[in-house]
């Protein structure tokens, strides 16, 4: 009884200390409206468009209907299937690729990391596209190599090898960092005990990675059920969920089913998100101590060390052929036709109105969006890791929910809560960096908490109890120390924001248009030379932004000498 | 630069945390009283988990009490943030600010309080003299020695003028020779500018060394309060007996108050008269090692068990039946009684107290 009121009383002191700073205050509070507003809003009223009718009322038949008479069933199966193989592929080969670069004395391992960064840097269809050119109906091995006529390069089969080579990369990384903190010692002391290299594997290794490889599993099924710019180049009859939502936006005109449909992807997208962010993460053997770990003792065998790296460089090969191809489609006057090297595409993308408009657009939207993700994510990431306040759960629930569900439930829910006023921004530049922030958030997020979560607390109490308010020990030591995350922030923001699709393809419009929309329609409609060229333009873009972005970091935290 | 310091009072200051998995409440801090006079340097020393650095931190300002108050100079402060305390802090890990060189770090203060620029170079560079490390200013935290960046730590604490100072174990990460040297420092710098202090640390020695007072915690409460002489000759109970330097602790029986501070004593078959706690009843003698001595004619017989030969002393462990005792021998130290061997022994029984076990809280 008495500890009740005692603990009233804090709370009472609590708030008033949080009233003394109206800085902080007023921040806490704008933030979490903010959030409360474009990432939990657009959901709920996803989730009441699917079952309301056209005057608000509350109506089951739009449910009904894509149950009884759509293909959601076996689209849902299919999603699901797909995903399931996917993960599983994606997670074997990251795992070997992160074994290989972390356990072995293999060579060339800088060279095969940045292999396998590439499938993220770009925007996610350029692999569907260099699978058209290498397997479609007039591709280079099947009818150039093979003579196959009329091959049908669309299924279930193409988008597993398609997913598989973008989204492997996320499986790598995630492995890779467990392993690079898994302390070593352990594994030292099995071979000391006399366990072969085999025993050691099957017995420390394997089980010490469970935890990571689960997770990595996790994260590309809900990546893959997520995925919509593939499967809506390549799924051909294959039914998969996302594209079907979109079918009925786009081509039937029924919102109410595209919602119900995507909300069906939403609920096991979201559920593999959670799992992995709360359950599997947590069982984790690993516990970072920022305290280095020890000598790793590197496998040198022959056979093991030859074989792995025979299998990155098959890797290695097959994604330099899809990206080649796709620069040396780029380069041809007519694929096909008329195989001399000429600039005819990329005059093209600067000549038309349309495509040097969508570029300007893309690059420009991408810009006003990728310091406003990176802010807020840092401002997010040291509010949750450094204050304790009333509502911390929610902000942390509320930035993580853009990036968790699939692009498309998200362009759905956008469309669906900002169409009307006094949030009517469809059709705004507003809604379209909107949109790009919010769904980037988490990942700025996430890289500014874990790099606060290593910094010792003390350096910003040290600051505070000097004199200085919240802002500035924010502004002044915690993002100066941030540095590093700043910087993934940003770049991640700005590679994310010139390359997402699913999200924004609902709001784009004929005033403010995006490249990669652009590059699905040219696919659509068959001009392979001139969506090649937007891609290998976007990836240039992405790339000149990486080398300007780290030396224009190391120029502003490059301290300025006070003599 | 004298003597800025004021008062401060901790007003029946408790701090309750919840328990992970239980709607029960842990106290880390139950019903703390003390006031520190201005100028004073005051140690809470207490092993760990005691509370200790948690008032320190409800102090500075980064924890909230549950109840009870904080008073800086007659201004009630507990509810006021920490960077409006005019607090200094010196941190166990000293928290440099590791993007700002030695001279911006110690300046960092003063900028955030809109100092002019004559006057922040002015003082930094009294600071750097007096700290000797004029010839670091333009070093970075990394690229200066553990020592070094104590100082560094310990300038930007004070340049800014605090009205109270905090330390929070600030030396346990020097090593054993530094550790003392800095110590002295630390005291030579504060006696110099008069600065309230309350300094936490869990090495007896150093709150020996460094306190006007020192107040000994234990769950969350205090156990005593006073200086550093009166705790380690009357220590109030068992456990402040054993935390402030080492201790032997015979059983005694058929005890007899004779007044209230004193009573007679069965200990080790001799009835002795010896100094007690107040309100004491029952508990053990409390024999510090240096207050046995090697004496032909001494009424105790032991046996040698072990002897360590430290260079200024020795210390044996001997045993008197199955008790054991250490014992310190300062005088003599060219001849090492021979383990196995039987010596008479003496108490300084002057030197003895009775004092009460622990309380199981």
């Amino acid at each position: 009884m008495h500890s009740h009121i005692d603990i009233r009383l804090q709370r009472k002191r609590e708030f008033l200390l949080l009233w003394g700073q109206p800085g902080l205050f007023a921040s806490i509070i704008a933030i979490l409206s903010i959030l409360i507003v474009f990432c939990f809003y657009p959901i709920i009223r996803l989730l009441i468009t699917c079952m309301t009718d056209q005057a608000g009322r509350f109506d089951l038949s739009s449910i009904l209907y894509v149950i009884q008479k759509t293909n959601i069933g076996s689209a849902l199966a299919n999603s699901i299937k797909l995903g399931v193989v996917v993960a599983i592929l994606s997670t074997v080969i990251g795992f070997l690729f992160a074994f290989a670069i972390n356990r072995t004395t293999m060579r060339g391992k800088r060279f095969f990391h940045v292999v396998a960064m590439l499938p993220i840097l770009s925007p996610p269809f350029v692999i569907s596209l260099a699978m058209i050119l290498l397997f479609g109906r007039s591709g280079i091995v099947t009818k150039q190599l093979l003579g196959i006529k009329n091959h049908n390069v669309y299924g279930f089969t193409s988008l597993v090898i398609v997913q598989t080579l973008a989204m492997f990369p996320l499986a790598y990384l995630n492995i890779k960092g467990v392993m690079e903190s898994m302390d070593s010692s352990v594994e030292n002391a099995a071979r000391s005990l006399g366990a072969g290299r085999l025993k050691v594997f099957l017995s420390i290794t394997l089980p010490l990675s469970i935890p990571a490889v689960l997770s990595a599993f996790l994260i590309v099924f809900a990546k893959s059920l997520s995925d919509f710019g593939n499967p809506q180049v390549l799924a051909g009859d294959y039914a998969v969920l996302s594209v079907s939502a979109y079918t009925q936006i786009t081509g039937l005109y029924n919102i109410r089913t595209g919602s119900f449909m995507a909300v069906s992807i939403l609920v096991p997208g979201m559920l593999a998100f959670f799992i992995q962010k709360y359950w599997i993460a947590k069982k984790s053997f690993v516990t970072i101590t920022g305290k280095p770990v020890g000598q790793v003792d590197y496998i040198e065998e022959k056979p093991i060390v030859y074989s792995l790296f025979a299998l990155c460089i098959l890797l290695t090969f097959v994604i330099a052929m899809f990206y080649g191809t796709v620069i040396w489609v780029s380069l041809v006057k007519t694929w096909g036709v008329d195989m001399k090297p000429s600039l005819a595409n990329y005059q093209f993308v600067f000549r038309s109105g349309s495509g040097k408009k969508s570029l300007f657009d893309t690059l420009l939207l991408s810009l006003i969006a990728t310091p406003i993700t990176a802010i807020l994510g840092m401002a997010i990431a040291f509010l949750l890791v450094r204050k304790r306040f009333f509502g911390r759960k929610i902000m942390e629930m509320a930035s993580m929910i853009p990036f968790a569900i699939p692009g498309i439930a998200l362009g759905i829910g956008y469309v669906v809560s900002f169409n009307q006023r006094p949030l009517l921004l469809t059709g705004s530049a507003a809604i379209i960096v909107i949109t790009l922030v919010f769904r980037t958030l988490s990942v700025g997020v996430e890289a500014g908490s874990n790099s606060l979560r290593q910094v010792d607390t003390s350096i910003e109490e040290a600051s505070t109890i000097l004199g200085a308010n919240n802002f500035i020990t924010f502004t002044h030591i915690s993002l100066p120390i941030m540095k590093s995350a700043l910087f993934s922030g940003l770049l991640n923001a700005f590679v994310r924001s010139m390359t997402s699709v699913s999200a924004v393809i609902f709001l784009v419009s004929v005033k403010w248009n995006l490249l990669t929309v652009s590059i699905m329609s040219a696919i659509e409609s068959n001009k392979l030379g001139l969506a090649s060229a937007y891609c290998v333009l976007l990836m240039g873009i992405v790339l000149v932004a990486i080398v300007l972005l780290d030396f224009f970091m190391n120029k502003a935290f490059t301290r300025r000498r006070r003599h | 630069m004298t003597n800025i310091g004021v008062g401060l009072e901790i007003r029946h200051v408790k701090k309750a945390f919840p328990v992970y998995g239980s709607k029960e409440l842990f106290y880390a801090v139950n019903g703390i009283d003390l006031s520190v006079q201005a100028g004073h340097l005051v140690t809470l020393l207490g092993p760990s988990g005691c509370g200790k650095t948690t008032m320190l931190r409800m102090v500075a300002g980064f924890e909230i009490p549950t109840e009870g108050l904080i008073v800086l100079g007659g201004r009630d402060v507990t509810s006021i943030p920490p960077n409006k305390r005019n607090i200094g802090m010196m941190f166990q890990s000293y928290a440099l600010f590791p993007h700002l060189d030695v001279w911006e770090n110690i300046a960092y203060g003063l900028k955030i309080q809109h100092i002019p620029e004559t006057e922040v170079k002015k003082r930094v560079g009294e600071m750097l003299d007096l700290m000797r490390i004029s010839e670091y200013a333009n070093r970075m935290p990394n690229q200066i020695s553990g020592g070094q960046q104590q100082r560094v730590a310990l300038a930007r604490a004070i340049v800014t003028k605090p009205q109270v100072l905090l330390f929070d174990e600030p030396l346990s990460n020097l090593d054993a020779k530094l550790r003392e040297y800095m110590r002295d420092e630390l005291r030579r710098i504060q006696t110099e500018i008069g600065t309230t202090s309350l300094y936490v640390t869990h090495d007896q020695s150093e709150a020996m060394a460094i306190s006007d007072q020192v107040v000994i915690m234990r769950n969350g409460q205090i156990e005593q309060h006073g200086t550093n002489q009166d705790i380690y000759s009357n220590p109030c109970n068992r456990f402040v007996a054993n935390f402030m330097g080492k201790a032997n602790f015979i059983s005694i029986s058929s005890v007899e108050k004779e007044t209230e501070n004193r009573a007679v004593a069965d200990i080790l078959g001799q009835r002795l008269a010896i100094t007690c706690t107040a309100g004491f009843t029952s508990g053990v003698c409390l024999i510090r090692p240096e207050d046995i001595h090697f004496d032909e004619h001494g009424p105790f017989k032991a046996r040698v068990v072990h002897a360590s030969y430290f260079g200024n002393m020795i210390e044996y462990e001997l045993a008197i039946g199955n008790i054991h005792l250490s014992m310190t021998e300062f005088g003599n130290t060219s001849v090492i009684a021979p383990t196995g061997s039987i010596v008479s022994l003496r108490f300084a029984t002057d030197k003895l107290r009775l004092v009460p076990d622990d309380k199981e809280r």
